[in-house]
């Protein structure tokens, strides 16, 4: 995106919309969330506690697998989106299932 | 019709505050300040205005809720001193950058340590580079006069800026004399209803307010900050005219009191000059031309109009009721800026006096007048006015 000059820009910090998409502010990750799909309830928990909304949910008419092997469709979330994810653990603590677990960055980049 | 009525710096502001009549209110006491706050709060009760006044606290939580009711689309104003004003510092430094019209009226007061309840300016002086429009007052009328200016230039268009309206702590703040209140119809035509062009309540079209901004938008948000400053002193003039019609006065950047033909001239804010007047009168009397200049339109600083009326005085000295610890003092540093372009500077002396209230009398100015007369200062060098030692 063009980047709007300052006679250009509305008042005061009235930003273009969407321009918080340019700042990938997942390089600042030390910790990234491994997200076990299997034992995923799909409760949103970890959705609504994300400071950066920075889970991917979708619509899925036929369903993603997930805890105890049950099919769950409607709002689903996928895995974490690494560029807007800090690496916080929110998610981790909040998540009544202990879907996700935070591992250090070198370790998941290691073994891949 | 005007009336006269007997009354203290902080009621005349509060007596401002009542025919602005301002949406919301937020209250939170500290002295010199808390007169202004506990008048207001019984024209609430007496139903003479129809603000809402929200008691908080602490000075945090009343710039904050001052600061949600004005991006709200409120007219908001609360009052602060000292401490007060350093403990809101972290709100206070935002509201330029959101755009913020919030007038806010400072009962100036020095600032602990040691803890001192009364007048000096080193709060305000702090407070000078963040871009709030700033304007002192010398006595409780200029108070009173000022708020209404100060409100219809905060809220205009090109400019939509906060501003402070400084007096003097007690000596002004609690010193009763007689104010011109001009008639409640006049004034409320002339101060109006803010008529905000964006605001959060609506609904219909949502924007974002004070979000992150990094290195790619920050310096260009901060630099159209400092184009709405620039455009102030202009409005403040065209404002300052249409309140003359009511008032019959007068509003320049400063006054300048026999200044013409001086031979020698004092800058100084606030209450001081009009004991600095009074020095004037007698010194002229005894045919000494001598000549004050009395900054009102502090922040954005009219340095041009400053240099014009002081390049032929030979000697100018400056007395400041604060320091800047490891600077010259704050506006000493001003004048000092003012006149460095021109090519035959003004001999320069810097005085510091009265700080945590200490008195300074006629004879003190008349002491300054004197040493600056006979040529022997240094603008290197602060002097200062009634310390011990």
């Amino acid at each position: 995106m063009e980047k709007k000059g300052w006679r250009e820009l509305m008042r005061g910090a009235d930003l273009p919309p969407a321009s918080s998409l340019d700042y990938k502010t997942g390089s600042w990750r030390t910790l990234r969330p491994i997200w076990d799909p299997n034992k995923c309830t799909h409760c949103m928990f970890c959705v609504a506690y994300c400071p950066d909304m920075a889970i991917s949910v979708v619509k899925s008419e036929e369903g993603v697998k997930g805890f105890n092997g049950r099919i769950y469709k409607g709002i689903v979330r996928l895995e974490a989106d690494l560029d807007f994810c800090k690496g916080c653990g929110i998610c981790a603590h909040e998540c009544p299932t202990h879907a996700i677990e935070m591992i250090r960055e070198e370790e998941a980049t290691s073994s891949k | 019709m005007s009336t006269w009525k007997p009354l203290s710096g902080t009621q005349a502001v509060a007596e401002a505050m009542r025919q602005i009549n301002p949406d919301v209110v937020v209250a939170y006491p500290i002295t010199p300040q808390t007169p202004i706050v506990e008048f207001f709060a019984q024209y609430v009760a007496n139903g003479i205005v129809d603000t809402e006044t929200i008691p908080v606290e602490s000075e945090h939580s009343a710039m904050s809720a001052t600061v949600g009711a004005a991006a709200a689309g409120a007219r908001v104003m609360c009052a602060t001193a000292s401490q007060g004003l350093a403990l809101m510092w972290e709100v206070v430094a935002a509201v330029p950058g959101l755009r913020l019209p919030i007038v806010m009226p400072v009962v100036n007061r020095a600032l602990s340590a040691p803890i001192n309840i009364h007048c000096d300016h080193s709060d305000t002086m702090g407070a000078t580079t963040i871009g709030w429009i700033q304007i002192f007052s010398e006595n409780g009328q200029e108070a009173y006069e000022n708020m209404l200016l100060a409100i219809r230039l905060a809220e205009h268009p090109d400019i939509l800026l906060p501003a402070m309206v400084m007096q003097d702590g007690f000596i002004t703040g609690h010193g009763v004399e007689n104010v011109e209140i001009f008639d409640n119809d006049k004034v409320k035509a002339f101060v109006g209803e803010r008529n905000p062009d964006r605001y959060l309540l609506d609904t219909e079209h949502p924007y974002t307010i004070g979000p992150l901004a990094l290195p790619d938008y920050y310096f260009e948000i901060k630099r159209q900050q400092e184009e709405a400053t620039r455009h102030v002193k202009k409005i403040y003039l065209e404002i300052g005219k249409e309140l003359s019609k009511i008032t019959k006065k007068e509003y320049p950047y400063f006054e300048s009191y026999k200044l013409e033909d001086s031979d020698a001239a004092i800058v100084v804010l606030s209450s001081t000059a009009g004991t600095a007047k009074d020095t004037v009168d007698k010194m002229r009397a005894e045919g000494k031309k001598v000549g004050l200049l009395k900054p009102k339109l502090f922040r954005p600083f009219p340095y041009k109009e400053v240099r014009t009326v002081l390049k032929n005085i030979p000697v100018v000295g400056v007395l400041d009721r604060s320091m800047a610890f490891g600077a010259y003092a704050p506006v000493y540093a001003e004048i000092k800026n003012a006149l460095f372009e021109l090519e035959k500077r003004p001999k320069l002396q810097s005085y510091v006096f009265g700080l945590g209230g200490k008195d300074i009398f006629k004879s003190d100015i008349e002491k300054a007048f004197n040493e600056l007369l006979s040529g022997e200062v240094s603008s290197e060098k602060e002097r200062y006015i009634g310390l011990r030692g």
